[in-house]
């Protein structure tokens, strides 16, 4: 598998344990669970997707420009929030039917380490820079903008490839 | 048709596209990210035609700040769908998603057409007032719908449950998937 080993070997017993577990056998062992549910989480990045555009383009100047830029990520902010909540609800069962190839995945470890970086700065650093927004797109604005498409991109690219590397 | 995509994929772009480590999964991965512009902006559009989003920001406004975008999406799904199908025409041509999507594909397009050559036509009357016209939210709804289940047979192309290889198949999934008659 692979044989480069991002994580720590004391967490092997962890993965398998929770590849056994009932959510994990049952959606392997079913044909049709995990290409649906998968299925429902490339919706869900549309979703995601769609919510975090909104937000992104309006603090980079363009996209909704004449709305104030608190509006903008007011009116996201619940379509921002279903679409992580449906990207979790479906992440979780396809990561528990093959956790052990997880483990071993590059790719895996890398959307890991960017999930939590892209949820905290987007529910934290834009969310407080958007509530303060000038009515105007600054140089601050956009900074946050494409910090946040980079981040959201890193997760979405990374997240793909864990099903094209070994 | 069958002998044209048999020839198609025995070209030299193709056969290397589908044997190729990275090229193949780079354009597949581009595929999948533009879901997040293309769909992403579209759902938004949607919700808005719905009332559900935005309610007080005018459809055009929503619509023509959002478009540009959309494009930009639709471009890159077009390009990459088409490198893959190219990769492999053979194999698309006779899987019952691919041919479930190419249907919902003119289900999206004949909407969206008869959309903007209809109620979209007279959308300053109508873009401020609380509940829009049937018209506009059933666009926006059939618009939701048919993207959605558009991405799902998408991802379903990836599984060979259904190709003519497999014996035993009832009759309606080898006349669905245009298997060719044992004795052609």
């Amino acid at each position: 598998m692979g044989g480069r080993q991002f994580a720590p070997e004391a967490w092997l017993p962890f993965f398998e344990r929770l590849e056994t577990t009932a959510i994990g056998t049952a959606v392997r062992e079913s044909i049709w669970a995990f290409p649906i549910i998968e299925a429902v989480h490339l919706l869900g990045l549309g979703l995601l997707g769609g919510a975090v555009l909104l937000a992104d383009l309006r603090l980079l100047g363009t996209g909704l420009t004449r709305q104030p830029i608190a509006n903008v990520v007011r009116h996201a902010r619940p379509w921002l929030l279903a679409g992580v909540a449906l990207m979790f609800l479906t992440g979780i069962p396809l990561f528990l039917s093959e956790a052990v190839k997880c483990y071993y995945n590059t790719s895996f470890w890398v959307k890991m380490i960017s999930l939590p970086v892209a949820l905290a700065f987007t529910f934290a650093a834009r969310r407080w820079v958007a509530v303060a927004a000038p009515a105007r797109a600054n140089w601050r604005t956009r900074l946050i903008a494409a910090i946040s498409l980079g981040l959201w991109f890193t997760v979405a690219a990374a997240g793909r490839w864990i099903g094209f590397s070994a | 048709m069958e002998r044209f995509l048999e020839w198609l994929g025995s070209t030299p772009w193709s056969v290397a596209l589908l044997e190729s480590t990275l090229a193949w999964p780079l354009i597949e991965s581009s595929h999948v990210l533009a879901v997040a512009l293309f769909f992403g902006t579209v759902m938004m559009n949607d919700l808005r035609l719905l009332g559900w989003t935005m309610r007080r920001v005018p459809v055009s406004e929503v619509t023509g700040r959002l478009l540009p975008w959309t494009r930009i999406g639709f471009t890159i799904m077009v390009v990459t769908g088409l490198l893959i199908f190219y990769s492999n025409p053979v194999r698309y041509y006779h899987n019952i998603f691919f041919r479930l999507k190419v249907i919902l594909f003119v289900v999206a397009g004949l909407n969206a057409f008869l959309f903007h050559r209809g109620i979209h036509r007279r959308v300053m009357e109508w873009e401020r007032l609380p509940v829009l016209p049937g018209r506009a939210r059933a666009a926006g709804a059939i618009s939701l719908a048919a993207w959605a289940l558009i991405i799902v047979a998408g991802r379903l192309i990836a599984y060979n449950w259904f190709d003519c290889d497999i014996p035993g198949q009832p009759g309606w999934v080898n006349w669905a998937a245009g298997c060719p008659v044992a004795g052609d």
